[in-house]
């Protein structure tokens, strides 16, 4: 069991997240995170799809996915030279003080932005690979974490090779 | 300009639509105002589910797609079952309903639901029309989706403006083009040499044939390919009919209530052959003893059946008839197997289908007469439960599309409904349904409709005054407390000729055939109780988890 990475392009109709995400429902699937947005193509959409489970199982959400007439094209790009980034923002409890400035300096060290200022909180947005989120993550929690919110992985293949639609 | 309801019309003829099965409501007035002076076929239900089994019964018959038309709301969700029922056994519907107009989708509407909603799981494809331009386009796409590749229900819903909106109608380009929807028909060639390689050193090879051969057409195919290798063959439920059941090579059906012979030679084959199938559990018992030291080809077109289940040495995806052409091609003959033929002789011999007969009135019997009076010709259509099995195990089917039962949903209520779908689909044939008394209850309404319309269908219900197949379970299985599975007597002569159908009780053998006759020979539609043993069983069975060479009610082994 590990996570799988998918790359599918989809028209982009209304109802085609619903199909994709019932899928995964209906079949017991697990979806680690599904980030969607449009795309180079006009009429379709991108999702990044972290799917986890053993070897057969990823195969099946494969072909599954393939039979939905919405869904153009699937790639598994797990074994890839890819470059992948999530975003994050993180609302911190930091009282203007001390914990502001541990705050601040954390936030250094990871790169992350300062977004908003206020009386009690700072919001920290942070982009990078999840493990760098997670670590972030794991160092703000001492200091109270109000909200957080991510986007899910996004991916994109290294070089000039692309994930298009063949057909 | 054009309103939506005659774009509509005009499509389905476009696709060759003669009859349709459907049920009216407010939203889609329009539509069948458009109805009442088109040149398509309608015939009113009495219940929304009895149109989408009888349009299914319509597409199995005749391997065209079948249509079925509700309403909004309740109607819609009345279609639900039978839309299931199409979609586990691939069958090609297109389901239309109506919907309240555009404006109001979403505000909890007078009888809104969401019916694309509901039935994503259970359609290959669904369309919401909101722009009457659309609707051409749509309708094309929804038949060419339902019927090709691995076919299927699709379903179109239609809000009640769209329907009236008048529009310039828009041209269609041909042929669809969907760039995400492109089956893969024609079998890889290097995959297709290596499964002949195999085949022509295999030493005791199977072929398990199933409902994908039927869609395909390709029964001719098959048999001939059986006949040059000469190998045997084992046949789903929804396989049935794709080699006659008298050929030499057929062992009949596998699987919890297949024949012996058939379960022991999968278990016992060095080659399984599996064509249009998907290693249900109904048909593997416990998967991993299931061909336990066979190699196994399967073809589909659908890539997600291949490796779903089992793992398999060869991997062919394409349309079965297609592959199995490709096959013939580049073989002339094979076989000289007389050893493992001989054994599977033996086999048969010894381990025959059995039944008692001491003069008392067994379904079987029934079957069997039925049968030997139509030559295994005719359509039979099954409900689900012990009816369903009896007829699988002893009705003589010879001809593809001719037997019609819900294999993977297994609803009870299918039959009767399907049964006039296929009368449609084939009005010179003789159309049976056989029935068990609880299955015959889920849709009696139909009675309406067979005698509204004098649609010829003979209902031939195997009364035993239970749900005969679950009480069997809790005989065999659970210590035989008959909890809620017993029904009281009903006159269903009474009942039929009360909606102004013929009918007849038989309490006996001797009775049989010529209750028979008289229901095939009488014009309209027919009813026939027979009141069997109350407590016969369908043997041989492999209880659930069990290996299928683990049988039980069959012979000394
Ligand atoms: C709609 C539906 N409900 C419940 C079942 C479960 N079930 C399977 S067989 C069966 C009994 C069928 O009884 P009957 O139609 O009288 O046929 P018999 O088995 O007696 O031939 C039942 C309840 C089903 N298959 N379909």
């Amino acid at each position: 069991m590990k996570p799988h990475t998918l790359s599918v392009l989809v028209e982009n109709r209304p109802g085609v997240l619903s199909r994709v995400s019932g899928l995964f429902t209906r079949r017991g699937f697990n979806i680690e995170s599904l980030a969607v947005g449009t795309c180079e193509e006009p009429d379709m959409s991108r999702m990044t799809i972290v799917v986890v489970g053993d070897d057969a199982q990823v195969e099946q959400v494969i072909k599954q996915l393939n039979k939905l007439i919405d869904v153009v094209k699937v790639s598994d790009i797990t074994e890839m030279e890819t470059v992948d980034r999530e975003l994050a923002l993180i609302k911190v409890s930091a009282e203007a003080g001390s914990t502001r400035a541990e705050v601040m300096q954390v936030a250094d060290i990871f790169r992350a932005q300062i977004v908003d200022v206020g009386a009690k909180t700072v919001v920290l947005e942070v982009t990078g690979g999840s493990t760098k989120i997670d670590a972030l993550e794991g160092l703000l929690r001492q200091y109270g974490i109000k909200e957080l919110v991510r986007t899910g992985k996004i991916s994109v293949l290294r070089g000039s090779k692309t994930v298009k639609s063949s057909k | 300009m054009k309103s939506g309801a005659k774009i509509l019309i005009e499509g389905l003829q476009r696709e060759g639509v003669e009859t349709i099965f459907g049920y009216p409501g407010g939203v889609v007035l329009p539509i069948y105002d458009e109805l009442y002076n088109a040149p398509i076929r309608h015939i009113l239900v009495r219940h929304e589910q009895a149109a989408a089994h009888a349009a299914d019964g319509f597409a199995r018959a005749s391997g065209r797609v079948g249509v079925c038309l509700a309403t909004s709301g309740p109607g819609a969700c009345n279609l639900v079952t039978g839309i299931a029922t199409a979609y586990m056994d691939s069958v090609p519907i297109v389901a239309l309903t109506g919907q309240v107009p555009t404006n109001l989708l979403g505000n909890d509407a007078f009888q809104e639901a969401d019916i694309s909603g509901i039935t994503l799981p259970i359609t290959k494809h669904s369309y919401l029309v909101k722009d009457t331009r659309d609707l051409s386009r749509v309708i094309r796409e929804a038949f060419f989706v339902a019927r090709t590749g691995r076919p299927g229900p699709v379903l179109i819903d239609l809000p009640k403006d769209i329907s009236t909106n008048q529009v310039e109608d828009v041209p269609l380009k041909d042929p669809v083009f969907l760039r995400g929807y492109q089956p893969t028909l024609k079998g890889h060639t290097r995959q297709i040499e290596k499964a002949l390689s195999l085949l022509a050193t295999a030493e005791r090879p199977v072929i398990y044939a199933g409902g994908g051969i039927i869609a395909s057409n390709a029964s001719g195919e098959l048999v001939e390919l059986a006949e040059r290798f000469m190998i045997p063959v084992t046949t789903t439920l929804m396989g049935i009919g794709c080699i006659p059941c008298d050929h030499p090579l057929n062992l009949g059906m596998l699987g919890m209530h297949g024949t012996e012979y058939a379960n022991f030679a999968i278990t016992e084959c060095d080659l399984l052959l599996a064509i249009g199938v998907r290693f249900d559990d109904r048909v593997t018992g416990k998967v991993s003893t299931f061909a336990p030291h066979a190699k196994i080809i399967h073809i589909d077109v659908d890539p997600a059946e291949i490796g779903k289940n089992k793992p398999i040495d060869v991997p062919i995806v394409g349309d079965a008839r297609a592959v199995l052409q490709a096959m013939l091609q580049k073989i002339e003959k094979g076989g000289g197997r007389e050893n493992w033929l001989e054994k599977i002789r033996m086999w048969k011999k010894k381990h025959p289908l059995k039944y008692e007969e001491d003069g008392k009135l067994r379904p079987q019997f029934i079957i069997q007469e039925l049968s030997n009076l139509l030559k295994g010709e005719g359509i039979i259509v099954s409900e689900v439960g012990q009816n369903q099995m009896w007829t699988a195990q002893y009705y003589c089917f010879r001809r593809p599309r001719s037997w019609l039962t819900s294999g993977g949903l297994g609803t009870m209520g299918y039959g009767f409904p399907a049964s006039m779908g296929a009368h449609f689909a084939r009005p010179d044939e003789v159309v049976f349904d056989i029935a068990g008394d609880g299955s015959f209850q889920m849709n009696i309404q139909e009675l309406g409709t067979v005698s509204h319309y004098k649609i010829p269908v003979k209902v031939a219900i195997l009364n035993n005054m239970f749900l005969g197949m679950v009480r069997q379970w809790q005989e065999l299985f659970y210590d035989r407390r008959y909890s809620f599975t017993e029904l009281p007597p009903v006159d269903f002569v009474k009942i039929a000729a009360a909606y102004g159908v013929d009918g007849m009780r038989v309490d006996s053998p001797d009775g049989v055939r010529e209750a028979l006759k008289t229901a095939i020979e009488t014009e309209g539609p027919f009813v026939l109780d027979f009141r069997i043993e109350r407590e016969e069983n369908v043997f041989p069975m492999v209880p659930a988890g069990a290996a299928i060479n683990e049988m039980i009610g069959g012979h000394p082994r």
